[in-house]
């Protein structure tokens, strides 16, 4: 293609421009901001903010919930993707549309929501206190709010899978006289793997950055409960420690963007996995 | 699918199978149930928990007012700032070759990485009173943070990637021949734009819209670092339930129900949406 014939159409300096204003002010120049103050801080300063034990702490908390969160979420949204696909029920569509909801739900709403359920005078804790289960306030707390906003996405990455999946290898395997369980675990899964992991580093990513939904069910408790995205607040919020804040949200930042490579690289695995095929 | 079943069904009737239907059907609905069902229901009983006067008290108290025009102000700056900013990037990234389009490709999608908490912190760091151009503003008497101007760059940053996103896959699929067609036939760019490309992608970019408002009204996060809940003031209504639910439980559900209804109506018009003009959407819904 010459270049001639690659701009045939108008406005190719208008839409870019535009474009890259808003990115450049929404973005590029935040993330500049961000980083610049990190780095000025150099490894030294950095580490005094970063290796305090309520820093890190925190950090343990929304790396291990969050992995823990994604893990429990790839689970759940494998079996609820298969049913919605696979069967046809009462009420499917309504409970597909339902999938969507933490997507959509304001997080601070979902946040009380689960704090009212779980609380010990509330509808589900008054009920799992007896059995001695704390939800609400606890890490487990945190581990639930994880699960609720990172479900839709295992759901949703693995929907346009599992209806474009031929089903000619399951029926060879089970003319082969695989049992299904061998139909699954064998057949089935290894197909879904490079999926399945796509929607696994995207609810790792959302549990791992989450605040609304979580800080009013985690109760903020100092070395405890205290996520990473709450210490943020904090110290933007009551102490004005914007290097503080900075440092921190570098290394979730760093987090973040490392996932994305990751995801980039896992779809380049199932593009090469679908040719071979 | 159905070639699934009739297996089945060639094979032995298959009780075993039923039953492993129903148990997964069944744990599926389960799930829903505890995990999405009960929270959606508990915002209703709470807010009406003190009954239905309590319940119109709550909503109408100034503060709660407030909160829900600057809510609704923000959101009518932000999400047509973001519908703008799809259809350009759209245009950009589908009619034209040029160096470094992988890349825009890759930052337009970056907002849904970034926790919206650091988000908030980021702008704070450019346009804050100690920020990059802190002074700049401040010399030109504008504030941004602590302001509507700072919600409103919160919001646009966290939603920006909705619109470009069902956009851009559709474009390309459709490709540019009908709007080079226009071109050859004399129409320029804006006829082609309206006449041509809008009517092709309304479906798309209505979809989201819709999806990018319910974001831009519920939006937490990135919007209570930049606001300082200034109640009555900078509060938007997600910081007001978060103020209220200190105080007191019920208003605070109150104030939770407007923004739970708003969801469910959004859910409920992107579902008609999906089904009557699925094909307009795209291959990906």
């Amino acid at each position: 293609m010459t270049a001639m014939a690659r701009h045939v159409l108008p406005g190719f300096r208008l839409s870019t421009g535009y474009t890259l204003l808003v990115l450049g002010s929404c973005v590029l120049l935040p993330l500049a901001a961000l980083l610049w103050t990190a780095c000025e801080l150099g490894p030294s300063g950095w580490w005094a903010q970063i290796g305090t034990r309520r820093v890190l702490a925190s950090l343990k908390l929304s790396f291990g919930a969050a992995l823990l969160a994604a893990t429990i979420d790839a689970v759940l949204g494998l079996l609820v993707a298969w049913v919605l696909v696979r069967y046809r029920f009462a009420f499917r569509r309504l409970c597909d549309a339902l999938v969507d909801l933490p997507f959509a739900l304001p997080t601070a709403v979902a946040g009380i929501a689960l704090t009212a359920l779980y609380a010990p005078n509330g509808w589900l804790g008054s009920r799992l206190a007896p059995l001695g289960i704390e939800v609400a306030y606890t890490r487990l707390g945190v581990l639930l709010a994880m699960v609720f906003v990172g479900l839709p996405f295992v759901v949703r990455t693995l929907q346009p899978v599992l209806e474009s999946m031929e089903s000619d290898l399951e029926e060879a395997a089970y003319t082969l006289g695989a049992s299904s369980s061998q139909r699954f675990f064998r057949v089935l899964l290894p197909l879904l793997l490079p999926t399945l992991l796509t929607g696994y580093a995207l609810a790792l990513a959302r549990a791992i950055g989450e605040y609304g939904s979580v800080i009013f069910i985690a109760g903020n408790r100092l070395f405890r409960t205290e996520i990473a995205p709450y210490l943020i607040v904090q110290k933007i919020d009551s102490q004005y420690d914007y290097r503080g804040a900075a440092a921190l949200g570098a290394v979730m930042l760093a987090a973040s963007l490392l996932l994305l490579v990751v995801m980039a690289l896992l779809q380049r695995w199932t593009r090469r996995w679908a040719v071979v095929r | 699918m159905a070639v699934i079943a009739s297996v089945v069904s060639i094979g032995r009737p298959a009780l075993s199978a039923r039953i492993a239907r129903a148990v997964l059907v069944l744990a599926a609905l389960a799930v829903l149930g505890w995990l999405l069902v009960l929270p959606l229901l508990a915002i209703f009983t709470e807010a009406f928990h003190q009954g239905y006067a309590f319940y119109l008290d709550a909503i109408k108290q100034p503060d709660t007012i407030a909160a829900v025009r600057l809510t609704l102000t923000v959101a009518a700056i932000a999400v047509p700032l973001n519908l703008v900013f799809g259809l350009a990037a759209a245009w950009s990234m589908t009619h034209f070759e040029f160096r470094g389009k992988a890349l825009l490709g890759a930052l337009i999608d970056l907002p849904f990485s970034i926790s919206p908490v650091i988000a908030g912190m980021m702008l704070i760091l450019v346009y804050g009173k100690d920020g990059w151009l802190g002074s700049w503003l401040e010399a030109h008497g504008l504030q941004v943070i602590f302001a509507v101007p700072g919600l409103v760059l919160a919001t646009v940053l966290v939603t920006l990637p909705f619109v470009a996103r069902e956009l851009i896959p559709l474009m390309q699929a459709q490709g540019s021949e009908q709007e080079e067609a226009a071109l050859t036939l004399g129409a320029n760019g804006w006829q082609i734009f309206f006449r041509v490309t809008l009517p092709r992608v309304r479906w798309a970019l209505l979809y989201g819209v819709l999806l990018c408002n319910a974001r831009a009204m519920g939006e937490f996060g990135a919007v209570y670092v930049v606001s300082g809940h200034l109640r009555g003031i900078t509060n938007t209504l997600p910081l007001q339930v978060e103020q209220l639910y200190q105080e007191n439980f019920s208003a605070a559900f109150a104030a939770a129900s407007l923004l739970a209804l708003l969801t469910v109506v959004t859910l409920g018009i992107k579902r008609v949406v999906e089904w009557r003009h699925g094909d307009a959407l795209n291959v990906h819904h």
